[in-house]
This record gives C-alpha cells, structure tokens and sequence, in this order.
C-alpha cells in the first residue's frame, strides 16, 4: 500500500498520455460491459431456482402446435408429478404492433408453479373470480401507465372471438413483481384467464400449447419426462418433454449463437486494448528506465521493481476499466428503463456481480499480459549501464 | 476571461472536428473523389504542397522505426472496420434475403389482424372468393395462378449441433411452380399432389440433418418421404415444401390453410385487387404485394443488427481515436527536432500541420482495408441462419457490398482525420526555440 | 583503528564480444572511518567503476571488498540491493530525482524500503531535508528547483536513512561555481560535524581540496600508495 503513492505518480508522469490510454481502456470495458450483458440475458433465460424443478411439454412436431387439454388429467396422475399446469399463447397487441409483449392465457393454478413472480394473494383471488381479469408484470404496467382496475383492450393476432370481433378487453386485477435482478425481463408478462380465452375463442377450443410439471424430486427430471411423452407415443399428439433449461436455451440457441457473436467481437476489441496498453507501458518504461536504476541504487530488489511496473500497468487498466463498466452500468439501466420500443423486453440483463467479477479478472489479466515484458526489462536492467544512459 | 476564452477555443476545436468528419461520412463517392484528385495536384503542384509531400515522405521513411506506435492505430482501426462492416454485412446479408423474395406483380392475402403467416387462418371457401377474383392472372388453361399455402413448422435437428430447431414447411397449391417460376429441382424430382411427400429447400438441406433425398420424416405421426431438392435463389431456400392438403391432414387443419398467394395481371393491378377484396362483404383479409410481406419480414431484425453495429463500432472507434492521438502526439514529440529544423530552415505551419494529418490518415487507410480486407475474407457469403418471423430457421449468407467496405473505409479516414489533427496542430504551435533547444 | 572499507587486489573486467578490457587492475585500499576520500583521475582511469564497486552497484571480477567488517564481493543482486538499502547513501552528477514526486516523496524513498510508518517516514525526510537547508521547499518537484537545491534533495535522500557510507559521482560536475562551492561545504559540513564517511569521484581539483584525502587512478590503478586517512 505504501509503493501505491509510487505507483500512482509514476501513472500519471506523462497525464496526456495517461489519460488518453484510460480513455480507450474505458470504452473496451464500456464494451464489454454491455454486450456481456446482452449474452448473459440469453444465457439465464430460464436460470432461476424454482425453474430448476420444472419441465415443459410441448408438441414434438413443434411448439406452435397444440395439445389435448385431457392431457392434463393424465399426467397429473403420474408419479414424481408434483403439480401441472397449462396454458396457451395468446399473441394479442396492445395498440400497436410494436409494442411487443408476451400475452398468455393461463391456468388457475399457473402461479402456483411459478413462486419467483410475487402476486398478492387478494390479487391472486380477484384473478381467479373474475373471467376477464388479467395480471401483468409490474414492468409492464410502469411502462404502459396501467393500474389496477383499468380496462385494457388486446388486438388479437390468432384467436379472433365466436363474434368475429378482434378486440378482447380485459380488466386488470393483479400486477406481480419479481425479485431477482437477473429475471426482470419476465416481468413483462400478461395473463388472462385460460377459461374464458377458451370459452370466448372460436379456434381450437378445448386445446392447450403447452403444459408446466413441477417435479417432486428433481433428480429424477429425465424419467419423468420419459413417462409422460410415453403417455402420447405414437398417438396424433406426440409430445416432448423436457427440463425448463434446456427448452428455453434450445428456443435462444435457434435465435442466433449471441456467445459466439458477442465472443468475436470481444476478441477484436481486446486484441486491440492489448496491443495499445502494451506500447504505451512499453513506452512509459522506456522512458523511466534511468528512474528504476535510482530506485534499484537505493535497493529496491529486483522483484519490487518488476512488481511496481506491473502495479502500474495493472491500475491502468483497473481504474479505466471500473469507470467503463460503471458507465455500462448506467447506460444498460436507462435502456431498460427508458426506451419506449425495446425497453422491459430487450435482451440485456443489468451490470451485476456475475460481469463485475469477470470485467475485473479480465482488468487484471490484460494488466498483467500488458505489464510484463516492461516489468521484466526493468527487473532486468544493469544499474550501471541504465545510469550511464547504455 | 481566461475561462471563456478556452471555451470558445475548445468550441472551435469541436465543430473543427465534428463538421469535416460528418462531410466525410455523408458525402457520397464523387465528391471524395473530387476532393482526393484536388490533394493530389496541390501536392504534386504547389509549392507548400511539395514541401508538404516531401516531409511526408520522410515520415513514412522513419515509419519502420516506430513500427510498434503505428502499429497501433493500424490495427485498432482495422479492428473497428472489420466488426463494423461484418455486423453491417449480416443485417444487409439478412434484409436481401427475404427482400429478394418478393415481386410487385405476386401478392400475399392473410387474415385480417395477422402480422404473419403462422397467425394467419383463411378458410377454403374465402380462398375459391380470392382466387376468382378478376386481377388474378390466368394460365394458358383459364385458371387463376392461385396457391393456397398452409405455413406450418416442423422440429428438425440441425446439422451443426445436433440440437433440434423449427424448420417452416409450406404446403403449397397446385399452381405453386407458376406462381414461383424461378424454383428450380436440384435433385430429385417434385413431390406428386396427394402424396406424403416433401422437397426441401437448398439452405434448409444444408442446415438440417434428415432432408436428404430418400429420407423419411415423422409428422405428427404420419410417414413423409422427401424427394427431391429445390432452389428458389431466395429465402424459400429455407422451407420444406409439400402438397397443401396432404399437409392440412397431417396437421389437422382441414381445408383452412394459412394465406392465399396470387400472381396479378400486372404489378399496376394490386390496388383494384385490394380494392375489390376489402369491398367483399364475405372476406375479413389483409393484401399485401409479396414485395412489402417480405419486407416487413425483415424490417424490424435487420434495423436491430445495424444499431447494434453501429454502436459497436461508434465505441470501438472512440477507443481507436484515443490510441491514435496517443501515437500521433508521441510521434510528434518524437520529431520535435525534425519539426523545429525544418521550420527554422523556413518551411511554414501548413506543410508541417498536413503532413502530419496526412501520415494518420494514411496509418487509418492502412488500417481500414487490412479490417476490410480480412472481413471480406472471412464474411463474405458466410451463411448463418436465426429464428424468423414465423418462429423457424431463415438462412442467409452475409452480404460484404462494395458500397459497405466503402463505408468502413470512410469511418477509418473519419478516425485518421480526428486523431491526426490534435497533434498536427500541435506540431505547428510548438515553439521553433524550443524545439532546437532539443539538440 | 579498523579502516571501513577495505579493499584488496580488486580487478573489474568487462568483456564486450571478444574483447576483454581491464578497467580496474588488483586495487588495494583502505578507507578510514570518518575519512572523506576523493577520487580523482582522467577518463577511463576506472574512477567510477571502483566508486561503482564500493557503492555494491558491481560485483567485482577478482579480489575482496569489505565495508563495515561484511564481505560484499559475493553477494547476489538482491542481498546487494538490501545491502545498499541500509548501507550506502548515493549522489549523482545529475542529481536522479524522480520528476513526477516532490522532494518530500524523493527523499521518502529510501524509507518505503523500511518497516517505519507513514508519520515516522514523514518525521525522518523533514529533518534530513532541514539538514540540506531545504525544510521550506518539502513540496515543491524537482523541476522548480534551481541546480544546486535539486542536489541537495539528492543529498538529504542519501542520508535519510542513516548510511554507513556516502558515495558521490561528480557531485558538483553539473552546478555553477557557486552552487558548487554551497555543495562541497555541505558534504565537508556532514564529514566533520556529522561524521559521515564519504567517497567522492571529481574530475576538478577545487572540489577535492575539500576532502581530506585525495586518490588518483590512471588504466585502472592507484599512482599513489594509500594512506590512512586521518580524521
């Protein structure tokens, strides 16, 4: 601690420069910070807990066919089935077509599998007593202004009603929240009764998209899902079963290999920070090596002076690299705030621990990559040559 | 005062740097080239141009010397050209797909309220209404080229990872090859009207394992053969095809199908045939020529790609212009000797302040085409495929356009020009005393 | 009376490629306790490389070097370095302040190589600076200093942590006369007063009219026989 102050005006001899090279450290890690932010949504998708113990089943021809609603008596009856539930996309359009939004119709007991969206228990009542309730995610209700007890009206893109009429209204009753920072992209969800969607609908009426089993022992995902598409093998209706994770990544896995994107770009950025840091250390040592002959006159070791060139270079990088990340921070935050077309939904989860963490391994080990043939050249200078300007 | 005053100078070192910047960005080719041809002959022509030309060249000489600081705004400037002009070539690569598909003579009418295919639901008797009507040409036997078209997805697992995706397969009529004259067979053979049989597109052969010519597939418990390979040369590439009816049984649809694919008279008669439908009692639809359909397909991905392009790029270039400002004013220093003999030998501020504007922007030349050059190398016709709008797998290749490398060679003189400039300016106010001190 | 440097059959050469050049030649010497030597000799008579050595800069390549009783000849890099630390206080032609710290922080530096805290690192460099005579000019850097303040910073630095020894290269080599002559009275003020033992390279024959003893080297060895210096 004491060798920072050292440290510190050594950085900062030539401030131009210095302040030029953090300038282009903060925007790689500005980079980084919000496209790691963007993989990472797709990556947790579905990482909560509670999802750890679910299984989805849909149509094996693909998801957007439907299911027999009988289905469900059946596979409640299954061993290691702790609890079913169903529901069906409903595709509706709340003014216009751009702004997006998951609407579902779901059954009664939906949030029963679901405990990481928090509904009220009033809420949950008032959902279940009236036929045209509809709970929303609290994101989504800030973004639309909505309160409990507005009348919302959905343009419907699949399921006009037996009236022919396109527009379903719906009365808001419930808004739920969910905690966990990383899973606040589902917090954008809209829920309307499956029995009234079902009833009012005049297509596939007594059909469901997909079902939710809650797991009575979560090592034993696999045979459960065996049996239940066992129970619709080589009917009309054939069925695939598996865990919530592996759905959700499969469905994010078909969108675009966002790792591998996000990991290409990255490459590039960081080839370039590297070679960029390193001429300017190799630079800033070159110019000092007189000033590490006098500290080693004044005996300091080898080994401290290789270590206060690689403090350097590493504080270089840690000090632009924090303030590029923070601001990452900032910007990912007024995006998901903010923006009117994307906002709740983009893919962008906010700058947390988890990229903290890996910004500040990769500060410290560019740092140190950057940081070493400089420090070794120091370590290694002749007292008596650098003196004499050799 | 002494406040204001750099302020106002920080303000005019602003503008100074935004305007030609913007220009250069904005212009289009021929003014560039105006104004490269008129360098040129200032240099070879006037005096201050010779002078400029020849420190130039003694910079570029001395160049090999600071190989490691050049190097640096070389590579951070290929570094953004190349992600800018591949992230721009994917959205380009992405839209030219599905906008090849379409035509302004062909038009798509769904449900009314359906944003795509998959949502869409036309029944059997509003298909025979839109088929009769008078704007839908005829073939040579007096039936309306009408193809009533049932979009389904199918689960296929891909090639690649052997991890299952949604593949689109399209029932299609029986006047289909009319109204897509431009598929042609590969391989195989068409599949025969009342048959469980499918022809796979070329980019969904290629990306899915089981479409071969002779493989069987399981729908929704029923035996399909593929028999053959089509190539459409646009994003029905990325479709299985198959009889409407057949594929209406399989999937238990009945008659309905999902949209109704007409070929008009002529391009001129969409809006008497959009006209006649919306004034029919009997059709709730939507008319669009397939032209604006495919647009739309592609409209809101391919906008997505290039903001995300461009801000990479635009942060990317941030960082490449404090590297070459880093380099530039070391380079600078570096030859504060040189700069103060030459001006004490009498060369004036312009030579040395273009010079060395002309050395950065030559590194950032340098640069862009090493970044082009690579993109194109590796991009070029890379074909990637994501989830499109109807929930299953497009495939498009990426489309490296000279007009992007063009761009990406502008953004690198763009970087060149605010880089060099600082430190060209720099060079030109250093005191000439000061310099020679040096010696 | 034990002398505090001794030094027997010293030889130094270096080698560049194929060539073997002696620079020192089987150096005998002692130095007293309390003495203040100077060195003097024309270009390449090997003045410096001896300082060099006494300083623990160098390993010699033949014979013995003994200061304070230790054997140092033998001694690897880093038992060299803590060696200096505690030992030896330098001084340079061209003073070798590091620009960017003030000359608080400049003569602080020998200290970080202690376990003293902040306060007592603080306490030591003010005293040393007082010393020099520069107690009002703790915070200023190296470049708003004159010549001669710059070398007495310098000077401050080598003494602050107490050295058994103060080696000087050309001290005065790039000061005008009158800072040169403020220097020497300085070093002479530290010699006699303070009893510091100091070896001093110059090349100007005024300068070492302030030292006790005078040595002169030609090709690497001593013209004159050693003598012990009184103090």
């Amino acid at each position: 601690m004491k060798y920072l102050s050292l440290v510190w005006a050594a950085l900062f001899r030539r401030k131009t420069r210095t302040f030029f090279t953090l300038l282009s450290v903060l925007a790689a890690f500005l980079l980084f910070g919000l496209l790691d932010s963007v993989r990472t949504a797709f990556a947790v998708a579905s990482n909560s807990v509670a999802a750890a113990d679910r299984l989805i089943t849909v149509s094996k021809i693909s998801f957007t066919l439907s299911l027999p609603k009988s289905l469900y008596t059946r596979i409640q009856t299954e061993p290691g089935v702790a609890d079913v539930t169903y529901a069906n996309w409903f595709g509706g359009i709340y003014q216009d077509p751009k702004n997006f939004f998951p609407s579902m119709a779901v059954a009664d007991n939906y949030f029963d599998l679901h405990p990481e969206w928090q509904l009220p228990g009033e809420q949950r009542k008032a959902f279940h007593d009236m036929r045209t309730g509809a709970v929303v995610g609290a994101s989504l209700a800030e973004k639309y202004h909505w309160k409990i007890g507005d009348k919302i009206p959905l343009q419907a893109t699949m399921f006009p009603q037996k009236d022919r009429s396109n527009v379903w209204t719906f009365d808001l009753v419930g808004i739920y929240h969910v905690d966990d920072p990383n899973l606040r992209g589902q917090e954008s969800n809209f829920f309307i009764n499956w029995d009234y969607f079902d009833e009012a609908r005049s297509l596939g009426n007594g059909t469901v998209g997909w079902y939710v089993v809650k797991l009575a022992d979560r090592n034993r995902a696999d045979q459960v899902a065996g049996e239940i598409d066992a129970l619709s093998g080589d009917s009309d209706h054939e069925t695939k079963t598996q865990s919530e994770q592996a759905f959700t990544a499969a469905l994010m896995g078909q969108f675009a290999d966002v790792g591998l994107i996000v990991g290409a770009i990255m490459g590039a950025v960081f080839f370039t920070l590297v070679l960029l840091t390193g001429n300017t250390m190799a630079q800033a040592v070159r110019e000092r090596i007189p000033e590490l002959a006098v500290l080693k006159t004044l005996g300091f070791t080898n080994r401290t002076v290789l270590a206060l060139v690689l403090s350097e270079s590493v504080l270089l990088l840690v000090l632009g690299g924090a303030v590029g990340l923070g601001i990452a921070g900032l910007i990912v935050d007024a995006v998901r705030t903010s923006l009117p077309a994307m906002g709740p939904t983009a893919p962008m989860v906010p700058v947390g621990v988890a990229i903290w963490l890996q910004g500040l391994g990769l500060m410290i080990l560019v740092g140190l990559i950057v940081g070493a043939l400089p420090a070794v050249r120091g370590m290694r200078l002749r007292i008596v040559d650098a003196l004499s300007g050799r | 005062m002494k406040f204001v005053r750099k302020l106002g100078t920080a303000a005019t070192m602003l503008v100074a740097t935004i305007v030609p910047v913007v220009l250069l960005l904005a212009a289009p080719w021929w003014v560039l080239a105006t104004a490269l041809a008129g360098l040129a002959g200032w240099l070879a022509l006037t005096r201050l141009g010779r002078q400029t030309g020849s420190i130039v060249l003694v910079g570029v000489a001395t160049l090999v010397q600071r190989l490691g600081s050049s190097s640096v705004v070389v590579v951070g400037i290929a570094g953004v050209v190349g992600v800018l002009v591949a992230l721009l070539a994917m959205a380009a690569g992405f839209e030219a797909t599905l906008r090849q598909t379409g035509t302004d003579d062909t038009a798509i009418v769904l449900r009314a309220g359906a944003q795509t295919e998959t949502n869409s639901v036309v029944d059997h008797d509003s298909a025979q209404i839109i088929s009769e009507a008078p704007q839908v040409l005829k073939n040579a036997q007096g039936q309306p080229i009408a193809s009533p078209e049932l979009v389904v997805v199918a689960n296929l697992p891909k090639r690649s990872n052997g991890m299952d995706a949604n593949v689109e397969l399209r029932g299609v009529g029986e006047r289909a090859w009319e109204l897509h004259p431009n598929v042609r067979m590969t391989a195989g053979r068409k599949f025969q009207p009342g048959m469980r049989e499918l022809i796979a597109g070329k980019s969904a052969h290629e990306q899915f394992a089981g479409l071969d010519v002779g493989s069987t597939l399981k729908l929704n418990g029923q035996i399909w053969n593929v028999v053959g390979i089509f190539d459409s040369g646009d994003s029905h590439n990325s479709e299985v095809w198959g009889d409407t009816a057949v594929v209406g049984a399989t999937y238990r649809r009945g008659s309905s199908t999902t949209s109704i694919n007409v070929r008009l008279i002529d391009a001129g008669s969409f809006d008497a045939f959009k006209a006649a439908l919306a004034s029919d009692p009997r059709l709730q639809v939507d008319v669009m020529t397939t032209r604006d359909y495919y647009n739309r397909q592609s409209e809101s991905l391919s906008r997505e790609i290039r903001i995300l392009g461009t801000t990479v790029a635009v942060i990317m270039a941030i960082g490449a212009v404090f590297g070459a400002l880093n380099t530039m004013y070391a380079a600078v220093a570096a030859r504060t000797r040189e700069i103060a003999t030459l001006r004490a030998i009498g060369f004036r501020g312009v030579p040395v302040i273009v010079s060395v504007l002309l050395e950065t922007m030559l590194l950032a030349l340098l640069g862009g085409v090493m970044g082009a050059a690579l993109t194109w190398a590796i991009f070029d016709n890379f074909t990637a495929s994501t989830l499109g709008t109807n929930f299953s797998q497009v495939v498009f290749s990426f489309k490296v356009s000279p007009l992007l490398l063009w761009s990406g060679l502008k953004w690198a003189l763009a970087i060149g020009f605010v880089g060099g400039l600082f430190p060209a300016l720099r060079a030109a106010r250093m005191p000439v005393t000061a310099g020679l001190r040096e010696l | 009376m034990g002398a505090l440097v001794e030094i027997r059959n010293l030889s130094k050469v270096y080698e560049r490629g194929k060539e073997r050049i002696e620079v020192l030649h089987h150096v005998n010497l002692d130095i007293e306790q309390g003495g203040f030597v100077a060195l003097m000799g024309p270009s390449g008579s090997g003045k410096t490389t001896l300082l060099n050595l006494i300083g623990g800069l160098d390993s010699p390549s033949e014979g013995t070097l003994s200061v304070a009783g230790r054997r140092i000849e033998r001694l690897g890099e880093d038992a060299l370095a803590r060696w200096r630390a505690s030992n030896v206080g330098f001084v340079f032609q061209f003073y070798n302040l590091l620009p960017m710290l003030t000359a608080q922080k400049n003569v602080e530096l020998p200290l970080l190589l202690t376990r003293l805290s902040a306060a007592q690192r603080k306490r030591k460099a003010t005293i040393a600076l007082q010393l020099v005579g520069l107690g009002n000019r703790a915070q200023h850097k190296p470049s708003e200093l004159s010549g001669g303040q710059q070398q007495r910073v310098a000077i401050a630095r080598a003494l602050v942590s107490d050295p058994t020894l103060l080696v000087c290269d050309e001290p005065t080599g790039d000061l005008d006369r009158q800072s040169a002559t403020d220097i020497l009275t300085l070093l002479q003020q530290l010699n006699r007063d303070h009893g510091k033992t100091i070896v001093m390279v110059t090349h100007d024959p005024k300068a070492a009219e302030y030292a006790s003893h005078t040595l002169h080297l030609d090709k690497g060895s001593l013209v004159e026989t050693p003598e012990l210096a009184h103090a």
